[in-house]
Order: structure tokens, then sequence, then C-alpha cells
């Protein structure tokens, strides 16, 4: 009988892990690539990075230009439109509204890559 | 020497080797932390001085350059930013007529930074006055203090900021000196657009500076010196 239960509980553990992993959010990763830390660990603490970043950076005037949203964005920015922000599968609001977490940053900050947006500013 | 002495001595050789492999990763990822840049310095004071006699009536192209770096409409209503305006002014007496830039002074005791209930408004300590829009609660307080009506409130939603210069609905903003220029070594955007050079940037502390130097040689004055708020623009001619 405990076997029965403990491979019912396995048979149910597994067929979760898979949905979750089907409905996991499909991002469209920009350039992508790694250079803080590998995905699982920034998926985790990005926020706690760009959060000390922010003050060390606008209150100190340290630029860690690494860890800094703009350098986030020159890669994870999409290569069609150039945002992080302007489709629903774009690299931030895909992850946050799949996890129900609003997004702050831009509605100061820009969610587009520099050079896109210099480029765009010349042709006015 | 005992076989234990020898022993003893290399045992305190390794180990001392050892801890040095050990310590040296750590001051690689301590300095590899830091950055590129040391951050603002509070031996600079960054600062400017305007000739207003080379500041010509009806010339607004700092203000264009202005408005073109930080995103602003370049509007002119009650409800919209504006960071530097020109002013004329006239005296009635004599008739003589000025122009110049008016825009947030830079003070070293700056009254908007003493009345921010957030911390929001703070000096940097190479004497930028700034706003920290993440601690910003639009109260405009700050905007009441300051003498030199150099600040403005975001009353509508923005959209397509210059990544360089976030700005956003709610928070109270006012001139930065071009902070993000000057952390990669430019100079604001102002001074770079005006055709006279009526506008010198420079580091006040540093005694070989052009704006230093000039300071020190020809006759100059700070808006509202009377308040004793030690700004960091200066007017030459007023």
């Amino acid at each position: 009988m405990m076997r029965f239960l403990a491979l019912l509980l396995l048979g149910f553990t597994l067929s979760l892990t898979a949905t979750a992993a089907d409905e996991a959010p499909k991002l469209d990763i920009g350039k992508g690539g790694q250079c803080v830390k590998d995905p699982q660990w920034m998926r985790k603490n990005h926020m706690h990075l760009l959060k000390h970043q922010r003050d060390e950076a606008l209150r100190h005037g340290i630029r860690d230009e690494q860890i800094s949203l703009k350098n986030c964005i020159e890669c994870h920015a999409s290569t069609q439109d150039d945002s992080v922000i302007a489709r629903e599968d774009s690299f931030c609001v895909g992850c946050h509204k799949y996890e129900a977490v609003k997004l702050d940053c831009f509605e100061c900050h820009s969610g587009k890559r520099k050079s896109a947006w210099l480029a765009q500013r010349d042709k006015k | 020497m005992s076989e234990i002495d020898i022993q003893r001595r290399q045992f305190l050789k390794t180990s001392v080797g050892a801890a040095a492999v050990a310590l040296a990763p750590g001051m690689m990822l301590y300095s590899v932390a830091q950055g590129s840049t040391e951050g603002a310095s509070s031996k600079v004071r960054w600062g400017m001085l305007i000739d207003t006699n080379q500041c010509k009536p009806g010339c607004n192209d700092c203000v264009t350059a202005c408005n073109r770096e930080n995103g602003l409409s370049g509007e002119t209503k009650a409800t919209d930013s504006q960071w530097i305006r020109k002013i004329e002014i006239k005296d009635i007496s004599s008739g003589r007529e000025l122009s110049l830039p008016m825009m947030c002074q830079h003070c070293e005791h700056p009254p908007c930074v003493d009345v921010c209930p957030t911390t929001a408004s703070f000096k940097r300590a190479d004497g930028i006055v700034l706003v920290d829009k993440h601690r910003c609660i639009g109260c405009r307080y700050c905007m009441m203090a300051c003498p030199y009506k150099a600040r403005s409130f975001v009353h509508e939603p923005l959209h397509d900021q210059n990544p360089d210069v976030p700005r956003g609905k709610g928070t109270v903003e006012s001139c930065t000196l071009c902070v993000h220029r000057i952390d990669v070594g430019g100079k604001p955007a102002c001074s770079e657009a005006c055709p006279n050079q009526a506008i010198l940037f420079g580091d006040l502390n540093d005694a070989n500076s052009d704006i230093a130097k000039k300071v020190h040689s020809v006759a100059s004055s700070q808006v509202r010196a009377d308040l004793r708020l030690n700004p960091g623009v200066r007017y030459q001619g007023i």
C-alpha cells in the first residue's frame, strides 16, 4: 500500500513539474548571453543587484557598468524592436507577468537599447 | 636542530603560503567589485561661470540643447518641466538690459535638501544637487524652498525617455548638471551648445582649471548671495 502511495505521489509531482515547464514563459531574450551570473541565480537575485547598483550609481556616482540596468537592456532587448518591455513576451514583461510582480522600473527608465534610442532621436 | 623544529618550520612556511593563496582571490574580487570608477569625490566641486556679457538676448540654444539632452518637451506651460530658462532683465534707472540662463544653482547648502522629508533631494559629494526619484514622493516642498524656482514637477506620464536620463510622473526634477555626461568625462549640454562660450563649466576646487582661474581673476557674483547658500553657479556682469 505504502509503495503504491509513494508511486502515486511521485507520478503526481512529476506531472506537476512537467506542466510548470510547459507553462513557463517563452521569452524573447534578445542577444542573450551570460555576463553576471548563471540564469537561475539571476532569476532569483537580479532585483537585489539592481537595487544596490541604483543607489551606488545615483547617490555616490559609482557606476558599475556590468550590473547597470542599461547594460542588462543592451543585451536582453529584443533584436526586433530593441525593447525589453514592448511586447507580452519581451524579456522583462514576460516573466513579471507570469509571476504577477509589478514592474515599476520602466515608469521612469527607458526600456530601449540606447543605440536604438539615439538613432531614433537623430532621425527626428 | 631537531627533527621536530624542522617540521614546525616547514608547517609555518606552508600555512603562510596557503593564507596568501586564500587571500589573493578575495583581494581580486574586491577590486573587481569596485568597478572602473571611484564615484563622486568630495575633492571636486563642479560649477559653472556664466558670462552674461556673452549671453545674447533672444538666443535660446542652451535651453534647446538641455531639452534635447534630457528629453523635455520644450513647452513652457505651468505644468511643463523647465530645467533651464532664459531670463531677460532690465535696470529701469539706467536702461541696461541683460540676458542670462537660470537653472539649479547647485548650492553648497541647498534648501531643497533641508526640507526634503524622504532624503530624496540630496547633494552628491562633488556638489551636484540631485533628486533620487526612487525616494521622491512628489510632495514638492523642495520646489517651495528653492529661491531660484529651479525645480519642476512631472504632471503627466512620460514615454520614451533618454536611457541616460530617467524621468517619471509624480516626481520632482531639475538640472542635473548633466551628471550622466560628467561621470564619463563630458560637460553639460548647455555649456557645449552655447555659441559664445558664455557658460564655462569646470571644477571650482582645481586651481588649474579654467573656471577656477577665471573666478580668481574676474569679478563674478552669486544670485541671491545674501542667502549664503554658496551656489556652484556664478554669474559675471550682473
